[in-house]
């Protein structure tokens, strides 16, 4: 834990309102500025006792306050350390460790989700019996159960589709874990996209995790060994320009350079990560857009808007579909409470702020949600679920710009 | 005190509060042990997190029961340690009482719990065409409570006043326990006066009715580029000389402008070696008529680059470098004092020029950010907390800096307030006779000095605050002018 990074923090508070922890509780220990000042005391002798480290895990890594941060504090960084120090120093309670040891060898490893897609097959009304069990027994569980999306059918990507038109660009493109597994359509649609604006899209098979997941729970050695195999998988595809739809991957694999060390640091430099918004913006249209009667609110994911910045391009690409119309979800700066593996771990928590967002989702009374994140689609979708009465159709930028260039007049949205 | 003292009261606060709202846990505790000013840090005894004036009353008189200091805290932000814990105490934290519980836009008043945040008030009325006007830098965070408290401004306050100025009503928990309300329609003493500014030696507010101000018709902001802090001034002096009262007149210095760019990258014209920042608002044929003026007279002065902003998002873009300003000079050195002083705006160069001086003379950067309108200065006083010795360097540059105000007929404090860090000054300000007849109205209110001691006044004196150190009566008691209680 590095104490310059921790001392750059000057206690001005500028963070708290940014906080989605300290919005739900308002206490000082879960504030950034708080959390900080406990990184001080472990690196100057305090212990990492069990509120310690509670305080920590409590932390959705959403990055709010790294955009508030006047002075300029690596929140991010400091807490990706933290969470290293925390799985080193504190032992876990049984539960929560076996609990850890599920996710962390499930969800980095598509084929083993694939396996998970049959037991979490299950229709409505089975879902209803069995979250309130599961609830009584381990409310992460239950979560799981919650949040997994009705399976669609599995989609086997080709390695390579050929740009329409003149070509413009070749990228390679990440096919994530859970988007992959779960949102399988929302990479038929990115390809699709990029192919009709002029890319020849590389989609190398069996590209794993990118380490995303491991690396915001502090599991360190293994967000390295993924980051090396993901460097190494599109080096030999060929391609050195990544395009990414997931929030999460894209701003994981934009500090691979940071991550790794030495010769894979350098390598990690010369392959270019761009989030699918952000790469069509930089790329400008090409092909013809055609109307869309809809209104539209945009979801700001932590890991776009606070970890990589990108807020205005993805609105600029949705408000240039003709008959689209924009709505903005109040509070939009503060997490879902999805945050990668937060919800599963912290689910009380998550919950509460899953329910504010869908609140403030509702308010805009708008036909479809946008969401370029999987974490948070499914999260919204289950707070969604969960009020009952209302629904909206969460979709992903990707699915409605496809809609758009493939003149369907309506989005294939993604099933609640 | 010994921690074993107050396990007793944290027992009898779990008992009022519930568990989760109590904290004795040190590491816990730590995070609370400083506010905005953190050269000040003591661990407090308690914490606790009330969720209602009921509870905080409660706490109260708990701690009337074993004679414990008490301290009220809102966001943490402020400048002056006001919040500054007692170690043999307990920390009344507001930061979960955030409920605006009344909007009544006919009467123009807003009823809301002391621990929601100055913003929040104006983003629950924007839409009825409506704001809050005291607006301190920190007002996306800092808390309502904790304004009233320090009778906090902002750079707005030049047209529109201080928080005592848009106060309507408050309910209080006073020193003792008691829940009592004060209003500005009572007859007899000013008694809201009293309590709005105290930094919390009165008591606790505990909901604030606020008055909300009609938003303008127009607003016009207007960013000019001056080669020098002389030039600006001038401007300044001008603008105001010529009867012009704008919504806000600001200046910030080379130093403050290189820290703004660094941290938000807020783009004033280069090579500036002061930027003004003066809002206009009102009907817009006022607008318009004053905006021609003060143009006019930015251009006589040696403005060299004129910006004009008439639409929300080119008003914030030059807002964000004025606004992230303290903060941000965390960019530019490790360390910094923030010093609040106040000196008639006519001699401002002059005070400025003496600043120089004194940071040339002791090898310390000060960077100059102000509201100009009123003669406020923020100099932010710059040091590398690993060098050893400039800490110290940096506390006699920050001292002079207020006897310079005090020298030419200012203040010590704007309106941050005098806080801990600040009751040595006092003495350089008043005699000992003023400050014992402040201490009376103290006494009036917290006759056992049991509601934040130890802030404003620089020796504690009378009403029980360690006697003995004042020898003899009190001039006023003497005189039969005034008695203790």
């Amino acid at each position: 834990m590095d104490l310059e990074l921790i001392n750059d923090c000057v206690h001005c508070g500028f963070c708290l309102p940014s906080c989605p922890t300290y919005v739900l509780w308002g206490e000082e220990m879960d504030s950034p500025r708080g959390r900080i000042h406990l990184m001080k005391q472990h690196v100057e002798g305090t212990p990492m006792t069990p509120e310690m480290a509670g305080h920590f895990d409590a932390c959705l890594g959403c990055m709010a306050c790294v955009t508030a941060c006047p002075s300029g504090v690596r929140y991010d960084r400091l807490i990706e350390q933290t969470r290293a120090e925390v799985e080193r120093e504190h032992v876990r309670k049984p539960d929560d460790r076996a609990l850890r040891a599920v996710v962390f060898q499930l969800f980095p490893y598509p084929r083993r989700l694939r396996a998970m897609r049959l037991p979490l097959r299950l229709s409505g009304g089975i879902r209803r019996k069995i979250i309130p069990r599961l609830e009584r027994i381990n409310p992460s569980l239950a979560a799981m159960a919650d949040l997994a999306p009705p399976v669609s059918a599995r989609v086997r990507l080709p390695h390579r589709v050929e740009a329409k038109g003149s070509r413009r660009a070749t990228v390679g493109m990440l096919t994530g874990c859970v988007q992959g597994e779960f949102f399988p359509q929302v990479n038929e649609a990115t390809a699709r996209v990029l192919a009709m604006e002029g890319c020849d899209v590389v989609i190398p098979p069996s590209q794993g995790c990118c380490g995303a997941l491991s690396l915001h729970s502090g599991q360190e050695e293994q967000a390295k060994r993924f980051a090396r195999r993901t460097i190494a998988t599109f080096e030999r595809a060929g391609v050195d320009t990544i395009v990414v739809n997931a929030a999460g991957c894209g701003s994981t694999m934009k500090d691979y350079a940071e991550i790794l060390e030495g010769e894979w640091a350098r390598r990690a430099g010369a392959i270019r990560t761009v989030d699918l918004a952000e790469y069509l913006a930089e790329l400008g249209p090409a092909a013809e857009r055609h109307p869309l009667p809809l209104t539209v609110a945009y979801h700001d994911a932590c890991h776009l808007a606070h970890a990589q910045g990108i807020r205005s391009q993805p609105r600029e690409l949705l408000s240039a579909i003709p008959g689209l119309e924009l709505k903005e979800i109040s509070e939009s700066a503060i997490c879902c409470g999805s945050a990668g593996t937060y919800n599963l771990f912290q689910p009380e928590a998550a919950r509460d702020l899953g329910d504010r967002k869908a609140e403030r989702v509702l308010a805009t009374g708008a036909d479809l949600l946008v969401s370029a994140n999987p974490g948070c689609t499914m999260q919204i979708t289950a707070a969604i679920r969960r009020r009952g009465a209302q629904e909206i159709p969460v979709a992903h930028t990707a699915q409605v710009l496809d809609a758009s260039l493939r003149g369907l007049g309506r989005v294939p949205t993604i099933p609640a | 005190m010994s921690t074993m003292t107050l396990q007793e009261p944290a027992r009898r606060f779990e008992e009022l509060l519930g568990h989760g709202a109590v904290i004795t846990d040190p590491v816990r505790l730590r995070t609370y042990e400083c506010d905005g000013l953190t050269h000040h840090r003591v661990m407090p005894g308690i914490v606790v997190l009330p969720e209602s004036a009921e509870q905080i009353a409660a706490v109260v008189r708990v701690c009337n029961e074993y004679g414990l200091p008490f301290v009220a805290r809102g966001a943490g932000t402020g400048l002056s340690g006001g919040a500054l814990p007692r170690a043999d105490g307990v920390l009344i934290v507001t930061s979960k009482m955030r409920r605006i519980l009344s909007v009544d836009a006919a009467n123009r008043r807003a009823v809301v719990e002391p621990g929601v945040t100055n913003l929040a008030i104006t983003e629950a009325v924007r839409d009825l065409g409506y704001y809050y006007a005291p607006d301190p830098s920190s007002q996306q965070v800092c808390t309502i409570g904790g304004n009233v408290a320090e009778n906090s401004g902002g750079a707005h306050c030049l047209k529109y006043g201080f928080t005592v100025n848009h106060v309507l009503a408050l309910e209080i928990v006073t020193p003792d326990g008691d829940i009592v309300e004060l209003s500005d329609g009572d007859p007899g003493y000013d008694l809201l006066g009293a309590f709005i500014g105290s930094e919390g030696t009165l008591g606790i507010a505990t909901k604030v009715t606020v008055r909300l101000t009609r938003a303008p018709e127009t607003v016009t902001t207007l960013l000019a580029a001056f080669k020098d802090i002389e030039q600006g001034g001038q401007a300044v002096s001008a603008v105001i000389g010529g009867g012009i009262v704008p919504a806000a007149i600001e200046m910030m210095d080379a130093l403050a402008i290189e820290a703004a760019e660094a941290a938000v990258a807020c783009a004033y014209p280069e090579g500036a070696g002061a930027v003004l920042i003066v809002e206009l608002d009102g009907p817009a044929e006022e607008v318009a008529h004053q905006f021609g003026e003060v143009t006019r007279i930015c251009e006589e002065s040696g403005a060299f680059e004129l910006r004009i902003a008439d639409d929300p998002a080119e008003r914030a873009a030059i807002w964000r470098g004025r606004k992230s300003a303290f903060a941000a000079v965390g960019r530019i050195s490790p360390a910094y004092i923030v010093q609040d002083g106040v000196v008639p705006r006519t001699t401002l160069p002059e005070v400025l020029a003496s600043i120089d001086r004194l940071s040339r003379e002791h090898g310390i950067r000060v960077a100059n950010v102000f509201h100009a309108g009123d003669g406020n200065l923020h100099p932010l006083v710059l040091f590398d907390d690993a060098e050893p010795g400039a800490g110290e360097r940096a506390e006699i540059v920050s001292g002079k800096i207020l006897d310079l105000c005090i020298e030419h007929g200012g203040s010590i404090t704007g309106e941050h307030g005098v806080g801990v860090d600040k009751s040595r000054y006092m003495s350089r300000m008043f005699s000992d006779e003023d400050l014992d007849t402040m201490q009376l109205v103290r006494c009036a209110f917290d006759p056992r000095a049991l509601s934040n001691p130890g802030k404003i006044f620089p020796t504690p004196r009378l009403c029980g605050e360690v006697p003995g150190v004042r020898k003899g009566v009190h001039p006023l008691v003497e005189s039969g002018q005034a008695e203790h209680f």
